[in-house]
């Protein structure tokens, strides 16, 4: 069993300077099937506190599916999920969000009728704790309690650079400007796990690059821990410390950007190998 | 003085987070609670607030309930006709069966059980979404009806089957029975109505309301994030029907006096509390006022323009009125239907910007 002690066991700091820590998220044989199809077929990796991990692979290898699987919403059949050195028993989504773990869609899913103030809001919904009671009178507890994280959520706007659409509603904007929102909803949350689904997708080259920057920003000030899916490739290299490579539900490499490269299997999936 | 916020820096996120933002709303609304409390109550007669002001008041808490549910939750009810009738043989049995008790207290504890029947007839709206659920719910409403009908207890036993509301007062003024003065039944529905809009307002713009917004733009999105579907739903309904049976508790005993369930909580008072809050706006405060006011003044003000104006037969004037109505309801979704909330919204944020509006 996997004990707080040698969680911390073996950290080590990166070429930049960063301290990358014990294990956060250990997924250990995980095997989901939709009736006879094999979405993700006996996978194991791990999530170490404070890197950047990304989950790559061909179109429907399974990453959606993995990180889906990660914030509890599919129920895999085999294999168990540890969180911070405990195996996490069958829980509903909004009890995994309580542990800690905040996630972004493929397909921006944000409040359209809502601004983006109250969306950011929404993801400090953990951290309030007002009853209904308290919330119908407002002076008081709820009062303070929505100045307080008002401030947390702002600090996250001003880091993502959306002050100027604060109280926009959230359907009239542009899509990158979206995406962004819908990160910094996830980050105002502070969880110790963050799930990106596609954070890149469909934008271009700037938009590409203000997006890593907040990656890494984020993962450099904050010391948020994050799991991203990407197609990008260069991003992905760019960025990440340690790579998963996924094809056709099964783990075909892990490790350092530079490993997986030279991987032969990831060759062979992404370019393709002559079956004889 | 114009009406704009250029100027009107805030300060302080408290500053920036109050209900009027802008000095002129803040204005408007002191003058608006000014006039309803120290002005109105000396010039109201029987005709005005047995015609405008009590329907209008107590609709308007309807609305408000109906618009957190249907409006902010998402969650659609045709059931509001069945909860106020809860809400009003609450409030009868607990005034025949403890008299001594202030009718205040028992208007609002007839919410709280209307709340909790609210709760056990959404129940299925954690399985069921839209138009499925709103068949569960006109479910609730027919159900309700017929229990209140069959089932003699729930209103003593009377011979005809109706239910009559006792004199009862509060300080000392009377507010509910035939000796009722005009001023004291505004009164009761004005304080009801002032502090369950101030609470809407403190529900839907802290947490509770960002859930249940959550829940209606994205059920899915709002769960992982960690809303608790089953919990934001039903608290949706139990806040909902709190209302809804606040409202029906005045209606019967302060505004009707004397009511019959089919009679008075039919079918029809939940499509007329529904129409309130889409002509007025889904999801809005304002909008459930200007909805009630719409649906109330409207058939008031044709009348006196039909019969009164034109002098037509009172029947004739009658079915004019419902056509009217009607065809008025329908240009009214075309054109605009996001209710009279947005064309306020709209006609503020061209304010703002006026004489440049570039």
């Amino acid at each position: 069993m996997t004990t707080a002690t040698d969680m911390n066991a073996d950290s080590y700091v990166t070429a930049d300077g960063r301290t990358i820590g014990g294990v956060v998220m250990d997924l250990k044989n995980i095997t989901l099937r939709f009736g006879g199809v094999v979405a993700i077929k006996d996978i194991s990796f791990d999530i170490r506190e404070g890197e950047i991990r990304a989950i790559i692979g061909p179109n429907g290898a399974g990453k959606s599916s993995m990180l889906n699987v990660i914030s509890g919403f599919y129920k895999p059949q085999e294999g168990e999920v540890w969180f911070r050195g405990a195996k996490r028993p069958p829980m509903k989504p909004y009890q995994v969000a309580r542990q800690g773990l905040a996630r972004t869609f493929q397909n921006i899913a944000l409040f359209d009728g809502m601004t983006v103030l109250d969306n950011i809001m929404t993801g400090r919904l953990n951290h309030m704790k007002a009853n209904i009671f308290q919330q119908a009178i407002w002076k008081g507890k709820a009062e303070r309690e929505e100045l307080e994280n008002r401030e947390i959520c702002e600090k996250v706007i001003d880091f993502l650079e959306i002050q100027h659409i604060r109280k926009t509603p959230v359907g009239r904007l542009p899509y990158g400007l979206k995406k962004r929102v819908e990160l910094a909803r996830a980050l105002a949350a502070q969880p110790s796990l963050l799930l990106l689904d596609e954070p890149m997708a469909g934008m271009n080259v700037e938009e590409k690059e203000d997006m890593s920057r907040f990656i890494l920003d984020m993962n450099d000030e904050f010391g948020t821990t994050i799991a991203l899916i990407e197609h990008d490739m260069g991003v992905v290299m760019d960025l990440s410390d340690r790579v998963v490579v996924m094809d056709y539900g099964k783990k075909i490499g892990d490790g350092t950007p530079d490993e997986v490269r030279n991987n032969q299997d990831v060759i062979d999936a992404y370019l393709g190998v002559a079956h004889d | 003085m114009f009406y704009r916020e250029a100027g009107d820096f805030k300060t302080s996120y408290r500053d920036d987070s109050q209900t009027f933002p802008i000095r002129l709303d803040r204005m408007g609304y002191y003058v608006l609670m000014f006039v309803a409390f120290l002005v109105v109550p000396f010039f109201i007669n029987d005709y005005w607030v047995n015609a405008v002001f009590a329907p209008f008041l107590i609709y308007a808490i309807a609305a408000l309930g109906l618009n957190i549910l249907t409006g902010y939750a998402g969650q659609v009810s045709l059931g509001t006709g069945g909860f106020m009738a809860v809400g009003a043989y609450a409030c009868y049995k607990l005034m025949t069966g403890f008299p001594e008790v202030s009718i205040v207290i028992h208007i609002i504890l007839a919410g709280g059980i209307t709340a909790i029947v609210g709760v056990a007839f959404g129940l299925p709206s954690l399985r069921i979404k839209g138009f499925y659920l709103a068949v569960a719910t006109l479910a609730a409403q027919f159900f309700l009806v017929w229990l209140f009908n069959k089932v003699p207890w729930f209103y003593n036993y009377s011979a005809s089957g109706q239910i009559n509301a006792p004199e009862r007062s509060v300080f000392g003024v009377i507010v509910t029975g035939p000796n009722t003065e005009a001023w004291a039944k505004y009164m009761i529905c004005l304080v009801f109505v002032v502090v369950l809009a101030w609470v809407a307002r403190n529900l839907t713009r802290g947490m509770m309301g960002r859930k249940w917004m959550g829940i209606r733009d994205m059920d899915i999105a709002a769960e992982i994030i960690g809303v608790n579907p089953l919990m934001a739903k039903l608290s949706a309904f139990a806040v909902s029907s709190f209302f809804v049976g606040i409202a029906g508790a005045l209606f019967f005993a302060v505004y009707l006096g004397a009511a019959e369930a089919g009679e008075a909580f039919g079918i029809n008072k939940s499509f007329l509390i529904l129409f309130m809050i889409i002509i007025g706006g889904l999801g809005s405060i304002f909008g459930s006022f200007a909805g009630a006011a719409f649906m109330v003044l409207m058939p008031v003000f044709l009348k006196n323009v039909l019969v009164g104006g034109m002098g037509w037969p009172t029947d004739l004037a009658a079915h004019f009125e419902f056509m009217i109505v009607g065809g008025l309801i329908v240009l009214f979704l075309i054109v605009e239907p996001h209710g009279l909330a947005q064309l306020w919204r709209l006609t503020k944020e061209k304010l703002r910007l006026w004489p440049f509006p570039h």
